[in-house]
């Protein structure tokens, strides 16, 4: 089947994973024959298949604990009046008398968002795959700058570290909400979690935007200054697009953030009033005067709101390259695909304020912020048809990782058109803090981003650590999974369209809500029940690392150059040359061609049976 | 590092080595931070409860400080392109006496600003002060991070790698040089004009 792809890797065939630095033996470009110590390859790395693999198992790492944590809340919430006497060992001081900690509950809720969407989602899924396959795919080999790209994760670690461990000082951790939005945040008297624990988190954030930013400063050079001769913007996988635009987004968005973070450790520990003003606290009257809070929520949702789309983007693009591979179809509508990608990022800076509807905004400024986000249905939709289009007729192979792809597309769906009714403000105003809007984005962001994020582990696992995961335990992990998602979320858009409150510790004292017992208790069963089948994965990824089937090179027989590499390819990538490209990737199924794929580097002249009249130009 | 130099080998697709266009991108994402001061900034003042203030005169003097600074920086880059090594370390040297010198009267500024009761915080501050405060000192940082990649630059020219076939270093540091003069002056302006 793969008999005419021409690649120096097939020279090469069963590399192992064991085997070290075959590649310096006839590397062309780099005459330096050195024995890396385990310090300078696995740990301090600046090649960026390791940095990537270390951006996935501290990805792993949180995402395990901000799913435990969401099982506590959920805990908490499902069986109110059950005793939470058995989590003393774990817990500790935070369960009193059988009973968890309200302030602490703010905390859990607090540290799941902020581990969710920043460490896991953010760090996590564009950290490990704009690191793994930027270079791959373009064709380079390695980063612009591979010692930027090690402080980057090195600066991710230690904002890590400081995050974990505010998780156990005496106070707590910081417990305002993943926004932390001032008052609440900004002073000590309030919560608790106001104190050191807030202090770590502001420190830990600024470190992460630092390490954001050295990310996405090198992802952005490396996409326009290293791509491979022919690798022309318009013959780029979506991927890659997705990960520039994403990119884009972190340097425009994460300043901000940075700044308003900078702005509230003053307010905090310097005693001025940007955010503070005429506050009435523990019955002493406090000196800040002229503060503004809603400016912090302008300067937060600036970051905020492309955050989402930094979170989800990365993830439609690995979608996008999996479908076309797995349905044996080119992607419909690539162009559409890549100005549905501009369009979002382009939308996603001037529609922040559809956060902040219930601020007492201007009705009129709200109209033109809702006007705004509505628009944005139009280039997701774009992309919807077009998946939808690709896997039409196609002769669809059910991978994991496509099967993962098209509960991406589903998740995006179901959520995006709740998107429709909360980016209307009059309805927003209706449903806010609700758990309709907890059930909106955690379908449409959470849930979505990881299903692109487990879509890309299963497609691009071969060639991460040259072997297979298994595929049997993967579609179970999928389908719990899958279930799992929908049977916590939907029942959620009932709760809060009832306007049952998210963010509170105890509903029980409300008639409205408490007839909402046995629904709550449903989405804990079924949070908690698909919080467990992800250990399923877990096992699946560490297991196949070690014990998995052993992958060749091109397992899915797939059209982009990372697959033109051996089994596990080395610092450099390509063995000898890298390929040159001659056309886009997604040369699928292409009529009168000999196999059902064209890979990016084989030349016209090589496929004179599926040229087009205007490739057949090209080829002479 | 190897992987750079096998990096460079390589066709760079802009025609700008990537270490230019990288450092344009952290230029971009630095101009995000204060966009977003000045335009929070403009928010905060249309609230109301604003203490509105005279801007100590020293602010000229610094502002003028930069400017000439910018151009002896200029100076040590036409030099390194007619390969006047000698001229490169003078201006390079001036550029940096004159950067230290800013940074020095910018903390003088501040002197007078506490003179003039406009704390930066406590019970008798102001957002409006506060915020000037911020503005010069984020921009203080940054013209920290500018006087060490100057003093990098410095010791290379020292070494003879500055000249006409190594432009690279010194054009960076001249880009970013002149960025964080004209940053000064669009603040300085942005106060003179909204305070």
């Amino acid at each position: 089947m793969a008999a005419n792809i021409p690649t120096n890797a097939q020279a090469q065939g069963g590399i192992g994973v064991s085997v070290p630095h075959t590649e310096h033996e006839d590397h062309l470009h780099n005459d330096e024959h050195h024995e890396q110590s385990f310090i300078s390859k696995y740990v301090f790395s600046t090649d960026h298949k390791v940095i990537a693999k270390q951006f996935l198992i501290t990805g792993i790492f949180w995402a395990i604990l901000g799913g435990t944590l969401s099982s506590l809340f959920r805990l908490q919430l499902g069986w109110p009046e059950a005793t939470l006497e058995w989590l003393t060992p774990v817990l500790g001081k935070w369960v009193e008398a059988g009973k968890l900690n309200p302030e602490f509950y703010l905390a859990l809720v607090t540290m799941h968002g902020t581990i969710m969407v920043f460490f896991v989602l953010t760090a996590g899924l564009s950290g490990t795959f704009s690191n793994f396959l930027i270079p791959l795919q373009i064709g380079a080999r390695d980063m612009a700058s591979g010692f930027m790209n090690m402080l980057s994760y090195w600066f991710f670690f230690i904002s890590s570290v400081i995050m974990f461990s505010s998780l156990f000082i005496e106070t707590g951790p910081a417990a305002a909400g993943w926004t932390i939005y001032p008052p609440l945040s900004a002073l000590p008297q309030a919560i608790p979690g106001s104190g050191a624990g807030m202090t770590l988190w502001l420190v830990s954030m600024a470190l992460f935007i630092v390490s954001q930013l050295l990310g996405g400063v090198n992802y952005i050079t490396t996409i326009i200054n290293l791509r491979t001769r022919g690798m022309s913007m318009s013959k780029l996988p979506l991927t890659i697009w997705s990960f520039f635009l994403t990119a884009v987004l972190g340097l425009l968005a994460f300043p901000v953030l940075f700044s308003a973070a900078l702005l509230l450790i003053f307010d905090r520990s310097f005693g001025t009033s940007f955010f503070l003003s005429d506050i009435y606290i523990a019955g002493q009257a406090l000196p800040n005067t002229g503060g503004s809070p809603i400016l912090f929520q302008h300067l937060f949702w600036f970051l905020g709101h492309p955050e989402v789309y930094i979170v989800i983007m990365p993830a439609m693009g690995m979608v996008s390259e999996i479908m076309a591979t797995n349905a044996r179809k080119p992607i419909f509508g690539y162009r559409a695909m890549i100005g549905s990608l501009l369009g979002i990022s382009l939308l996603s800076f001037v529609v922040w304020a559809h956060h902040m509807f219930v601020t007492g905004m201007n009705p009129f400024l709200g109209s033109v912020f809702m006007f705004l986000t509505l628009i944005i249905a139009v280039p997701s939709a774009v992309k919807t048809f077009n998946w939808l289009a690709t896997l039409w007729r196609g002769n669809i192979r059910f991978t994991t990782a496509m099967l993962f792809s098209i509960g991406f597309v589903s998740l995006f769906v179901s959520g995006g058109l709740t998107g429709i009714v909360l980016g209307n403000a009059a309805l927003d105003i209706q449903v806010h803090n609700t758990y309709f809007v907890v059930a909106h984005f955690h379908l449409v962001m959470g849930s979505s981003a990881f299903f692109g994020l487990f879509a890309g582990v299963y497609h691009w696992f071969p060639k991460m650590f040259g072997r297979m995961m298994d595929e049997k335990l993967g579609y179970i992990h999928f389908w719990l999974t899958f279930l799992g998602v929908y049977l916590v979320f939907l029942p959620m858009h009932y709760v809060g369209i009832a306007g049952f409150p998210r963010r509170y510790y105890s509903w029980t004292g409300f008639d409205t809500f408490s007839q909402f017992a046995d629904l709550n208790k449903f989405i804990s069963v079924a949070a908690i029940l698909a919080f467990f089948a992800q250990f399923i994965f877990i096992f699946n990824f560490f297991y196949s690392i070690f014990r998995g089937r052993r992958a060749t090179e091109n397992p899915w027989q797939s059209n982009t150059l990372e697959w033109t590499t051996p089994v596990v390819p080395g610092h450099g990538n390509w063995p000898g040359a890298i390929p040159a490209v001659y056309r886009w990737p997604y040369d699928y199924s292409k009529p009168g061609a000999e196999t059902d794929f064209i890979p990016q580097n084989v030349p016209f002249s090589q496929t004179q049976s599926s040229n087009m009249p205007y490739e057949r130009e090209m080829a002479d | 590092m190897h992987t750079s130099e096998v990096l460079t080998a390589k066709e760079p697709g802009t025609g700008q080595h990537p270490y230019r266009l990288q450092l344009i991108l952290l230029m971009i994402s630095s101009s995000m931070i204060f966009a977003a001061y000045t335009s929070a900034y403009i928010v905060r003042r249309d609230e109301g409860n604003w203490l509105e203030f005279a801007l100590p005169v020293a602010l000229a003097i610094n502002s003028a400080i930069i400017l000439v600074s910018s151009g002896t920086m200029q100076w040590a880059y036409m030099a390194a392109r007619r390969n006047s090594i000698k001229q490169v370390r003078i201006a390079l040297i001036l550029t940096f006496i004159l950067g230290l010198a800013f940074l020095v009267g910018q903390w003088n500024v501040w002197g007078d600003l506490v003179a003039s009761r406009i704390f930066f915080g406590g019970t008798d501050a102001n957002p409006s002060g506060s915020f000037v405060y911020v503005l010069m000192g984020v921009h203080a940082f940054h013209l920290v991070t500018g006087l060490i990649f100057l003093w990098v630059v410095l010791r290379k020219s020292l070494r003879y790698e500055v000249h006409s076939k190594q432009m690279l270093s010194i054009g960076n540091a001249t880009i970013y040089w002149h960025f964080l003069g004209g940053l000064w002056l669009y603040l300085y302006l942005f106060l003179l004009l909204n305070h």
